[in-house]
């Protein structure tokens, strides 16, 4: 058995920020600026109490009204977010419950980032070729806006809140399966991009508490970027995961028909096309409406360009996601 | 690459500035519309043309275009 993306949907809170907005705050900033360093023009973000599990229901009830699937045919959900609502237990259980879905369902967080829709297809293949399951949820959500400074230009101009839903199926039609995978984690650049305070190492406290007073207190921790090093570390990382996603799926560049990166950041992602020497129309970039939504970005791209047309049904569609750990995965798709 | 045409390319890069403006001698952090964006397009650069990776250490421990030429051309040959 092998298994396949069947349907994708998304969904981004109400409340939009613009780049307006943003030079309101940061005098020093102009709305060109911020879309050449960025390619944003918006970022969703959610409200007090909103969290990032919610965005994941919310997107799930649109897949399944979108795409007319019925949720009791579920036998799996995989919720991958940075934002977990409890230590215990796991959201994907209180998941469960929420959407309604099957007892008989498996229910696992993947706590990862910029990675995480890689890896949350990667596990869904690997639940559906074991026999171990039929329908695998996947919910990638994530609201990078709470762990935000409000003083941090540069982090509030890039990241958006969002969830997406994914839906990954059996299938004994190869030609449409999800290919090989290449992975790869480098723990040595985790403290250049980091979520401090936001665990069990160097929690919160009254010290920290006090220190973001004026801020709200920044509670669920405070996003810490080596904007620099995490650049170069793209720049090292992504061509030789792209070679390698090639051979184990044994196809040749000419042979995809488009290229979905994780959506980090436009200007680094057509740096990275031009190193690849990857033509701009079998490149897919949708940042400008919002921005970088850490793990719903790649299933949001995917969403948006089968919806313009982009991405034509039966075409090869190489996914490659890098970033905070570090770590970095991919593989091919077909639509 | 000598570092004339370097000082002309990395001009070019910077897309608000004057042509001529820039010298090896320029302290790049005084460029007039300098800003962090500049310091990835520097990177991207030297990426592109000499396979060098810039670290941010490197850049900080550098003032002027002559200084980033040196850094470059010495990771080159190692």
């Amino acid at each position: 058995m092998k298994a396949y993306i069947k349907a994708i949907s998304y969904y981004l809170p109400p409340t939009a920020l613009s780049n307006k907005e943003l030079c309101e705050v940061f005098p020093n900033l102009t709305e060109a600026d911020i879309y050449k360093k960025t390619g944003i023009k918006k970022r969703h973000i959610t409200s007090e109490g909103i969290v990032g599990s919610d965005l994941g229901f919310f997107a799930a009830e649109k897949l399944f009204e979108e795409h007319n699937i019925d949720r009791k045919t579920i036998d799996y959900i995989i919720f991958c977010t940075e934002g977990l609502d409890y230590k215990g237990p796991v959201t994907a259980c209180v998941l469960q419950d929420r959407l309604q879905l099957n007892t008989t369902c498996g229910a696992i967080d993947l706590p990862y980032g910029c990675t995480g829709f890689t890896y949350c297809i990667s596990i869904a293949k690997a639940l559906i070729e074991s026999g171990q399951a039929t329908n695998v949820l996947a919910l990638t959500s994530d609201i990078p806006s709470t762990v935000i400074h409000p003083e941090d230009a540069d982090l509030r101009m890039l990241f958006g809140d969002a969830g997406a839903a994914t839906l990954i199926t059996a299938t004994e039609n190869e030609t449409i399966a999800i290919g090989s995978f290449s992975v790869g984690t480098d723990g040595s650049g985790a403290e250049n991009l980091m979520v401090k305070g936001s665990g069990t190492r160097g929690p919160v406290d009254q010290e920290w508490l006090d220190k973001y007073d004026n801020v709200g207190g920044l509670k669920y921790g405070r996003m810490q970027m080596n904007a620099l090093e995490i650049f170069n570390f793209a720049l090292r990382i992504v061509p030789p995961l792209i070679e390698s996603i090639l051979a184990k799926n044994k196809l040749e560049k000419s042979e995809i028909n488009l290229f979905v990166f994780h959506q980090a950041n436009a200007f680094l992602l057509s740096v990275l096309r031009r190193k690849l020497k990857i033509e701009e129309d079998r490149f897919f970039i949708y940042m400008e409406e919002v921005g970088n939504t850490v793990s719903a970005s790649i299933p949001i791209a995917l969403a948006e360009a089968i919806k313009c047309g982009k991405a034509k049904k039966g075409d090869k569609v190489l996914i490659a996601a890098f970033g905070i750990g570090y770590s970095w995965s991919g593989t091919v798709i077909t639509i | 690459m000598d570092i004339h045409e370097f000082t002309k390319q990395i001009e070019a890069e910077f897309e608000e500035v004057e042509p001529g403006t820039i010298t090896p001698t320029t302290n790049y952090r005084e460029i007039k519309s300098w800003s962090s964006m500049y310091a990835l397009i520097v990177i991207a650069f030297v990426d592109a043309n000499f396979d060098v990776q810039l670290s941010a250490d490197d850049l900080r421990n550098s003032q002027t275009i002559q200084d980033i030429y040196n850094i470059v051309m010495a990771k080159k040959t190692n």
